[in-house]
C-alpha cells in the first residue's frame, strides 16, 4: 500500500494541468446544453448579439414566448405520446425476445450454432440504408404503412425498429447469462422446475440489471432515431417529438430562439432518463459493445 | 456447458423461432431484396418493380460516372480515417489522463458520456445554432475575443467539411472514454510497481507499460470507431441537408437518402445502398486485419 502511494505521488504531468485538460472536456459536452437552454428562454433578437449572459427572469430580455409558440405550431402532447408509445413497444418486445434468444444461444448446443451466432453479428452490421426501401414496400404491401391511419403507422415503424435494435441486443445478453452461474438453473431442476420455469423464475431475476440496461438503450435508440421514423410517419398526427421538432425548425426560419426552444424540448426527457440511470447506461452500451 | 437440464432439445424453438423470425422478415429477407432492387426499374417507394434495368447493371454503371457519388465515398472514408485519428486519439489521451487524477474520474466519465444518448437530431440543430453565419454561438464568441473581425460562413466552401466533421467526433469520444478507461482499470498495479522498480516513469512508463497493455481495448475502439462512421446519418442531414454547399458535403448515407426520397430514384438508392454494405465489409475486414488482437 505504501508503495503505490509513492507512486502516484510522483506523477510528472502535474495534477491541476490534468484537471484542466479534463474540465476543457467536460465544456465542451456540458456548455452548448447549457448555452442552448439559456437561450430559449431570451427575448427575440437578441440572441445573435449577445448569447452568452444569463436572462434572468428580473430582466427584460427574459421571456417563455419561444415555448409558447413552439405549443402553438404542433400538437406536443400528441408527439411525446407517440413518442414514448413507440419507444416502450419496442423496447419491450426487445427485452422479451433477445432475452429468450439469448438464453437459448448461451445454455443450449446445437447444429448450425456457429452459423446463427455469425447471422446476429452480421445483423449488427447491417446498416438502415440497405433495408429500409423493401421493409418500405412489403409494409405497404402488408397494408400497414402508408395507410393514414395512426395506429398502423406507429406500428410500421416500430416492427423495423425492434429488428434494428434486436441483434445488439442479443449480443449484449449473451455476455450476461454466460455469467450467470449455472448451479443455480440445476437447482431449480432438481427442485422440479422445467426450463421456461428456470428462464423466467431463475435468469431473468438474476440477470434483472442486464436487461435494465437493454432496456434503455433500446428506448433511447428507438427515441433518437429520426431515419426509420421519417420513412414511416408523414401525417401529422403520427409524429414523433423527433420529427416535430426538425419540422419546427426547419420552418422557424430566422426565428433561433423558436430553435433553441425546441432543441430543449426533445432533450429534456432523454436528460432526466441519463440522470437518473446513468450507471446502466454506461455499463449497458460499452459491455456490449466489448464483446460484440 | 453440457448440464442434464439442457439435453432435451425441443424447447430451443421456444427460444430462437420468435427473434429469428423477425430478423429474417425485418433484416435478412430485405438485405437481399434490396441487392435485387438494385438491378430493377422501380418508379416509386411502395410500388413494385416494373422489370430489369437495360442493362440490368445501369445503375452501378451510372454511380461509376456519378461524381456526387464519388464527393460522397470520398468523404466517407475522410470522415473514417478523421475518426480513428480525432475521436479515438482523444478519447485516449483524455482516458490517460483520468488514470492520473484521484478524485472526480466517475464525474468526469459521466458528463463525456452525456452527448451519445442525446438524438442526433437535436444535436444537429444545438450545431446549427453554434456554426450560425449571423451571429451564431461560435461567431460571437471569435468576435468577442477579438480573433476574428468578421462573421465566418462556417458552411461555405473552405469551412464545410470541419464543420460537419466536428460535431460527429465530439458525439462519440465519451465512447470510446468509458472502454478505454475501463482497459486501464483492468491493468493491476502490480505491473507499475514493477515498472516503477525498474526505473520506468512518466511517459516511459505510458510508452512502454500501459500503451502495450492496452493494445486489445484501443483495437476494439477502432474497429467500432471504423463501423460506426459508415452509418453515420442524423448529424450531417440535419446540418448540412442537400449536401451543401454545392453537392460537396455528401456521405454515402446522406446521398442515398437523398436519391431514395427527395428525388424518387428508388433503385438507383438501392444501388447506393449496395455500395454503403460493401464498403461496410471491405473497411470491417481491414479494420479487422490491421488492428487485430493479440493474445498475452
Amino acid at each position: 500500500m505504501k508503495r503505490n502511494s509513492a507512486i502516484k505521488k510522483r506523477v510528472p504531468l502535474s495534477q491541476t494541468v490534468s484537471y484542466a485538460v479534463l474540465i476543457f472536456w467536460a465544456l465542451t459536452t456540458v456548455y452548448p446544453f447549457f448555452w442552448v437552454i439559456i437561450n430559449s428562454f431570451r427575448v427575440r433578437g437578441e440572441i445573435r448579439s449577445d448569447s452568452f449572459s444569463i436572462p434572468w427572469p428580473w430582466t427584460g430580455s427574459f421571456t417563455f414566448d419561444n415555448y409558447v409558440t413552439a405549443n402553438d405550431r404542433s400538437d406536443f402532447a400528441a408527439g411525446y405520446t407517440n413518442s414514448i408509445l413507440i419507444s416502450v413497444v419496442v423496447t419491450l418486445v426487445v427485452v422479451l425476445l433477445a432475452g429468450l434468444f439469448a438464453y437459448g444461444m448461451v445454455r443450449y448446443r446445437f447444429r448450425g450454432q456457429r452459423f446463427l451466432h455469425g447471422m446476429i453479428i452480421a445483423a449488427m452490421m447491417f446498416p438502415v440504408f440497405s433495408t429500409i426501401i423493401p421493409v418500405f414496400r412489403m409494409e405497404v404491401m402488408m397494408g400497414i404503412a402508408s395507410t393514414q391511419n395512426r395506429w398502423l403507422s406507429l406500428l410500421s415503424t416500430i416492427l423495423p425498429q425492434i429488428a434494428g435494435n434486436l441483434a445488439f441486443a442479443i449480443v449484449v445478453l449473451m455476455g450476461f447469462i454466460r455469467s450467470v452461474p449455472i448451479d443455480l438453473e440445476e437447482a431449480a431442476y432438481l427442485d422440479g422446475c422445467n426450463v421456461f420455469q428456470i428462464y423466467f423464475k431463475i435468469i431473468i431475476p438474476v440477470a434483472k440489471p442486464s436487461f435494465a440496461t437493454v432496456a434503455i438503450f433500446s428506448f433511447l435508440w428507438s427515441y433518437n432515431d429520426l431515419f426509420t421514423q421519417t420513412f414511416f410517419l408523414r401525417y401529422p398526427k403520427e409524429k414523433t417529438i423527433t420529427l416535430l421538432i426538425n419540422e419546427i425548425s426547419s420552418q422557424a426560419g430566422v426565428n433561433y430562439g423558436l430553435m433553441a426552444a425546441s432543441v430543449v424540448l426533445v432533450v429534456v426527457p432523454v436528460l432526466v432518463v441519463y440522470v437518473l440511470l446513468q450507471k446502466n447506461i454506461i455499463k449497458g452500451l460499452t459491455v456490449g459493445a466489448v464483446k460484440g | 456447458m453440457n448440464s442434464m437440464i439442457y439435453k432435451k432439445k425441443s424447447p430451443l424453438l421456444f427460444f430462437l423461432l420468435p427473434a429469428f423470425l423477425f430478423l429474417v422478415v425485418y433484416l435478412y429477407y430485405p438485405f437481399i431484396q434490396n441487392i435485387i432492387n438494385s438491378f430493377q426499374a422501380i418508379s416509386g417507394l411502395g410500388t413494385r418493380a416494373t422489370g430489369l434495368n437495360q442493362p440490368w447493371y445501369a445503375n452501378y454503371v451510372e454511380l461509376w460516372n456519378d461524381p456526387s457519388m464519388r464527393t460522397a465515398v470520398k468523404n466517407t472514408l475522410l470522415l473514417v480515417l478523421c475518426t480513428l485519428v480525432f475521436q479515438v486519439g482523444t478519447a485516449l489521451v483524455l482516458a490517460l489522463i483520468v488514470d492520473r487524477i484521484k478524485v472526480g474520474a466517475k464525474f468526469f466519465r459521466t458528463l463525456y458520456f452525456f452527448p451519445i444518448v442525446i438524438s442526433a437530431t437535436a444535436l444537429g440543430l444545438l450545431f446549427n445554432l453554434i456554426f450560425l453565419y449571423n451571429g451564431g454561438m461560435l461567431n460571437q464568441l471569435l468576435q468577442n475575443l477579438g480573433w476574428a473581425s468578421a462573421n465566418i460562413d462556417w458552411k461555405g466552401e473552405k469551412h464545410y467539411f470541419f464543420t460537419m466533421l466536428l460535431p460527429i467526433l465530439w458525439q462519440y469520444v465519451g465512447f470510446y472514454f468509458v472502454i478505454l478507461v475501463t482497459g486501464l482499470n483492468n491493468i493491476s498495479t502490480d505491473v507499475y510497481e514493477a515498472a516503477e522498480l525498474d526505473g520506468a516513469t512518466g511517459w516511459k512508463r505510458v510508452r512502454y507499460i500501459t500503451l502495450p497493455l492496452l493494445r486489445n481495448v484501443i483495437c476494439t475502439c477502432l474497429v467500432l470507431a471504423v463501423t460506426g462512421a459508415l452509418k453515420v446519418f442524423d448529424l450531417p442531414w440535419v446540418m448540412m441537408g442537400a449536401g451543401i454547399p454545392l453537392d460537396q458535403s455528401w456521405l454515402t448515407g446522406t446521398y442515398m437518402y437523398n436519391q431514395t426520397f427527395t428525388r424518387g430514384n428508388v433503385d438507383y438508392g438501392s444501388a447506393i445502398a449496395v455500395v454503403i454494405v460493401v464498403l461496410g465489409v471491405l473497411l470491417a475486414q481491414i479494420a479487422n486485419r490491421v488492428f487485430k488482437e493479440k493474445e498475452y
